[in-house]
């Protein structure tokens, strides 16, 4: 089976600040990954250059085998530009820390909005696939709410939902639970757990929900000062590992009472 | 002395002018609402030399009073080599109020876009937007509503700086005052009926700024409650 994403070298700086060094990383058709790592590490980072949304100042990314961020004119190689990355990005999903809904839309039209916009579908027809999606994260009953009047466990199931609709290949997790009061955690939790059991496409978490990550994911990365420092089964990363910094890192975060 | 008389007498002659003032501010403000886009796209262009010089000029076109720029389109233009031309009164105050007052209305919408949270960018460009779409239906409708008070504001201010074009010979509700006065030698009347229609006219907008302003700050508490009241 071919990956469905590849980071080969990539690198990437802030001016004199080396955030990523050097990543490597196959990401395989439905495959669930979590990254863990301290702060400042670059989980983030690796996850914002494949959304797009920032661009690497080394090495390449393929989706599908397709180079991300570099594309071919008469032979030369140049700097993708946006139809280019346009036509990688409807593959690829990400739901935000911040959840960033649209505050000026209500529920549905969260959820319709790149269905009419980007894939050009109808009302009706968007309205029922929004629907669909809204009620299987268990909010079936709040289409014509604003998302002010929601709970942040409530905002965030809508953003899952509203990335969902795109029905992406690849869907990105950046920390989306650690912006929630404790208490609404949970109910988050419990819809990635249901994706991550009956969806096919790859998953990436970036998550400080260890035992949550030991659950559900294949494979566990710890990124540490901008490399792949360990990666493998998630019990056998977590639980197993000799990695100094990686116990280390464990040890800060159960003593935090976190995990 | 004050006179009655003259008061009424005057009214009539006076309130003649109250269209071409009123026009003068319309046309000037959808000018100054239209050109503070275009200070806005040619600050922002890929290059920094281009912005940079736009910068410039919108600088210097804020920091310079609007009588002087008044009196430099309508009678200094016309010496310009080239680009050089004759402007009406109305024409010449309209252009000079409308591109002075674009600079500060830039400065509004600029003010309104930053705003928005970087974070509805970065969901636009997640979910595969389009840029035309990420403007028109994500940003500019949480960008623009909130500039409408200041917006209201600048209008109020341009309105109040319509009679500067008397200078000129625009025959608005200032200038018939004063003429009322050279033919009749009363002006405490005509003046203070041309002081009575400005606040006339701008302090209820300027009540109705001040609701606006109040509204656009509770604009999604509103629907909140709109909505748990439908339930
Ligand atoms: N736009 C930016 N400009 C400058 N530096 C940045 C930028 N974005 C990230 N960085 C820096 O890159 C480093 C890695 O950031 P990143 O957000 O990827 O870390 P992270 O592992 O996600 O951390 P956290 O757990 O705190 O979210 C940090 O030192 C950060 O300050
Ligand atoms: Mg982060």
């Amino acid at each position: 089976m071919e990956p469905v994403v590849q980071y080969k070298e990539v690198q990437k700086s802030f001016g004199d600040t080396h955030v990523l060094k050097g990543i490597n990383l196959d990401i395989m058709p439905s495959e669930k990954i979590a990254i863990i790592g301290p702060s400042g590490s670059g989980k983030t980072t690796i996850i914002r250059l494949l959304m797009t949304l920032a661009e690497p100042t080394g090495g390449d990314i393929l989706v599908d085998g397709k180079n991300l961020w570099k594309m071919e004119v008469n032979g030369k190689t140049k700097t993708a530009n946006e139809k280019h990355l346009g036509a990688v990005r409807d593959d690829i999903g990400m739901v935000f820390q911040h959840f960033n809904l649209f505050p000026h839309k209500t529920i549905l039209e969260n959820c319709t909005l790149p269905l009419t916009s980007v894939q050009k579908m109808d009302k009706t027809e968007a309205e029922a696939l929004a629907k669909q999606m809204l009620d299987r994260v268990g909010l079936g009953d709040k289409f014509e709410a604003y998302p002010a009047n929601l709970s942040g466990g409530q905002k965030q199931r809508v953003a899952m939902a509203r990335a969902l609709v795109m029905k992406p290949k690849i869907m990105l997790f950046d920390e989306v639970t650690s912006a929630l009061d404790p208490e609404l955690v949970g109910e988050v939790l419990e819809v990635i757990r249901d994706l991550a059991a009956h969806e096919d496409m790859a998953m990436v978490l970036v998550t400080h929900e260890m035992e949550f990550a030991l659950e559900i994911a294949d494979r566990v990365l710890f990124l540490d000062e901008g490399v792949i420092a360990e990666s493998g089964p998630a019990d056998d990363v977590i639980n197993k590992s000799e990695n100094p910094r990686l116990q280390e890192f464990l040890k800060r975060f159960r003593s935090n009472g976190q995990s | 002395m004050w006179s009655w008389e003259t008061f009424i007498d005057a009214f009539p002659f006076v309130i003649e002018g109250i269209n071409i003032t009123l026009g003068l501010t319309v046309t000037s403000y959808l000018l100054a609402l239209a050109a503070g886009f275009i200070w806005l796209v040619l600050e922002s262009t890929p290059s920094r030399i281009i912005n940079f010089f736009f910068h410039w000029i919108r600088e210097f076109i804020r920091s310079t009073p609007p009588l002087v720029q008044i009196f430099f389109l309508y009678f200094a233009w016309p010496e310009v080599p080239y680009v050089g031309m004759t402007f009406t009164p109305f024409i010449a105050a309209m252009l000079a109020l409308g591109i002075h007052f674009s600079t500060y209305i830039s400065e509004v919408y600029r003010s309104g876009i930053e705003s928005v949270d970087q974070g509805q960018w970065e969901a636009s460009k997640a979910l595969n937007l389009s840029t035309k779409d990420t403007w028109m239906r994500i940003v500019l409708p949480q960008a623009l509503p909130p500039t409408i008070p200041m917006l209201g504001n600048y209008l109020i201010i341009l309105f109040k700086e319509v009679p500067l074009a008397a200078t000129i010979g625009v025959v608005g509700i200032l200038s018939l005052a004063r003429t009322y006065g050279s033919n009749t030698w009363a002006y405490l009347e005509p003046i203070t009926i041309v002081a009575i229609l400005f606040l006339l006219l701008s302090y209820p907008s300027a009540l109705l700024i001040r609701w606006l302003e109040k509204k656009m700050n509770n604009r999604f508490e509103k629907k909140e409650t709109k909505v748990k009241v439908s339930k």
